[in-house]
């Protein structure tokens, strides 16, 4: 983890140090982003113009508030999206409640995903299983049960790792179930947006103050924004290897 | 730790002085478990978890079995099995007593995170501290040691293991191979059977009791003359290569779950076979990882190695003779260390000074515990028959 940080602090001083805009916040992330699988649904969504994503999550996937939808990272993928894929109609729904564990979000699936007639199932899980501190076999079980039923209702799949919390991390033990998740998604052969890794790294380097206190959104809202570019970034990379990185212009 | 006459003979003669390599390594791996428990601690880089499939824990338990049954195996064979199984509950009553002391110091801690604490990135995060709203319930299971915060989750292990002990110990002094093929036979039930202790509100333990016993009995087992008999076996350079050569393929297999991107030299029916890696059920890789571990040190620091009277190494030394203190204040630590890290400053620089001085506290602490038991014992007013400090020495 360290090594990370500093390899990305060496990167960053050998770069241009004029990065100071908003986008480029978010660009730090970048390199915690694996495309190691591709997703060929969504290949082939995008062939036909029309790539329709559903995000299952819970607590984390939301903003508070009145434009909380507006702003939470599931609106801003689609927007992200729709800039890198002009001429493709991409739609995201959601399916998002919170305080629910894998295996919550497990029965609730085939009807979510039979209304929606996703490309991609976009899956964020695991910080309810920790914090109930779930058995981490059920865990293991519930993601494979539901990355195979998603693949039966012919969706590729995208799973996203707890935030990074360091003010309850004496509370929460992440980590066993971040594994557990990482090895899942391995062996099914899915990518995993490694949304812990990419908040500690901008913990790490002072991007954002996750430690603050704040009733305000702000903060919250550019955060959820920066993981809205980057899964775009991680869906267009995987669907589309070939074709030169989009993040040039940006 | 105690140093009286009779800790001088080992139970069966395995030597005439104390070793001073398990105190050594008890005492690093205090320092390592401390230095893991700091929530995003960047000095926690630098222990063993991050090169390979065991941690610090297996060297603690292992550890412990060892010394416990170097401890209570001269108890048993001197004053019988009640005495010593009325020790071994003791020892066990005041872990139980230490760990319900950390947990009113835990409450604390996230009283006070409940209290000032609020950004609304993290709502789903903030509903941990929901069982504040229902203290009884959550006090209760913690008292059946049900409900185990965070990283407090080694002292509940340590008082089952101990319970199991006395007539483990008494199976270990008759016949030892029984006694490890009966912990190696309930180990492999433990995986057939799935069998685990039930947590509050759900789930299981994370150390699972009736798997770890086995890393418990072993280190006992090595204590009642196991280690000589295995001792040509691990000295043979054929050993310590095979055991490079594990190490090196943790090292290689841990280097991917921190550069993903080396993800794609590891075959899929490799990843297959080796994930998960169950800590809880004490995977079979961890032990192996262990093991070669502990075959390469006893490699390269013999008993009789001279830097173990060093100065440099005194302070490793004196945490691991005190382990139940220094493991609790470890536990404080690693709390207020969070803190710090929370309320002042989270830089790289308070990393490492948090580290720092966390390490010194308890050498400190565990210096004034030496120093006060040689006091007591000198000048106490109790007949040396008694032998003061004798169950509670470090077991």
């Amino acid at each position: 983890m360290t090594g990370r940080v500093l390899l990305t602090l060496l990167v960053l001083a050998l770069a241009d140090p004029a990065q100071a805009d908003h986008a480029a916040e978010c660009r730090l992330g970048a390199q915690e982003i694996e495309r190691d699988f591709p997703l060929p649904q969504v290949t082939r969504a995008i062939d036909a113009k029309q790539l329709h994503i559903l995000v299952v999550g819970a607590g984390s996937s939301l903003l508070p508030g009145s434009s909380g939808a507006k702003n939470a990272y599931p609106a801003r993928l689609e927007a992200a999206l729709a800039a890198k894929l002009p001429g493709v109609a991409v739609q995201v729904s959601t399916d998002v409640q919170a305080r629910r564990t894998a295996g919550e979000m497990v029965t609730s699936l085939p009807a979510a995903l039979a209304a929606a007639k996703p490309a991609l199932m976009v899956w964020q899980t695991g910080t309810v299983d920790a914090m109930h501190s779930i058995d981490t076999d059920q865990f293991r079980e519930a993601l494979e049960h539901g990355i195979n039923i998603a693949r039966s209702a012919g969706a590729d799949v995208v799973l996203i790792n707890a935030q990074y919390s360091p003010r309850t991390e004496s509370m929460i033990a992440l980590g066993l179930y971040a594994e557990n998740m990482r090895w899942v998604a391995l062996q099914q052969e899915v990518p995993l947006f490694d949304r812990f890794s990419i908040m500690k790294l901008w913990a790490d380097l002072g991007t954002f103050d996750l430690y603050s206190a704040t009733k305000k959104l702000d903060m919250a809202e550019r955060v959820h924004d920066c993981i809205g570019q980057l899964l775009a970034d991680l869906v267009f990379q995987s669907a589309k290897p070939d074709e030169p990185r989009a993040e040039s212009g940006r | 730790m105690t140093e009286s006459p009779y800790e001088r003979k080992a139970v069966h003669g395995s030597g005439t002085e104390r070793d001073l390599r398990l105190d050594l390594f008890r005492g690093i791996a205090l320092w390592l478990i401390f230095l893991d428990h700091i929530p995003s601690n960047a000095v926690s880089w630098i222990t063993i978890r991050n090169y390979g499939f065991s941690d610090a824990t297996e060297i603690f338990v292992f550890i412990s079995g060892y010394t416990a049954a170097f401890v209570y195996g001269r108890a048993m064979q001197q004053h019988g099995f009640i005495v010593a199984s009325a020790r071994v509950l003791k020892r066990a009553w005041q872990i139980y007593v230490a760990h319900v002391f950390l947990f009113a110091i835990y409450l604390a801690e996230i009283a006070y995170v409940a209290h000032s604490f609020d950004n609304p990135l993290y709502t789903e995060e903030m509903g941990v501290l929901d069982f504040l709203k229902n203290p009884d319930v959550t006090i209760l299971q913690a008292l059946l040691l049900k409900f185990k915060p965070v990283n407090m989750d080694v002292l509940p292990l340590y008082i089952v293991l101990l319970l199991w002990f006395p007539p483990m110990l008494w199976l270990l002094l008759r016949t030892p191979s029984v006694a490890l093929v009966t912990s190696a036979a309930l180990y492999s039930l433990t995986w057939w059977f799935d069998w685990a202790i039930p947590a509050y509100p759900s789930g299981t333990w994370v150390f699972n009791p009736f798997a770890w016993q086995l890393m418990f009995v072993f280190g006992a087992w090595c204590a009642v003359g196991g280690a000589q008999r295995l001792s040509g076996w691990i000295n043979s350079p054929g050993m310590v290569g095979i055991a490079a050569a594990y190490m090196l393929f943790a090292f290689g297999i841990a280097m991917t779950w921190y550069f993903p991107r080396l993800g794609v030299f590891v075959p899929k029916f490799v990843s297959d076979i080796i994930y998960p890696i169950d800590k809880t059920n004490l995977d079979v890789l961890r032990i192996a990882h262990f093991l070669s571990l502990a075959v390469i040190t006893v490699w390269f620091v013999p008993r009789n190695w001279r830097g173990l009277k060093s100065p440099l190494l005194w302070p490793a030394i004196i945490c691991g003779q005190h382990s139940l203190e220094v493991f609790c204040l470890g536990v404080f630590l690693a709390f207020a260390g969070h803190f710090v890290f929370t309320e002042i400053s989270n830089r790289l620089f308070m990393h490492v000074v948090v580290s720092a001085v966390g390490i010194g506290i308890m050498v400190a602490t565990a210096a004034l515990i030496s120093w006060y038991r040689s006091v007591e014992r000198g000048s106490g007013p109790r007949p040396p028959s008694i032998q003061p400090g004798y169950a509670e020495g470090g077991a």
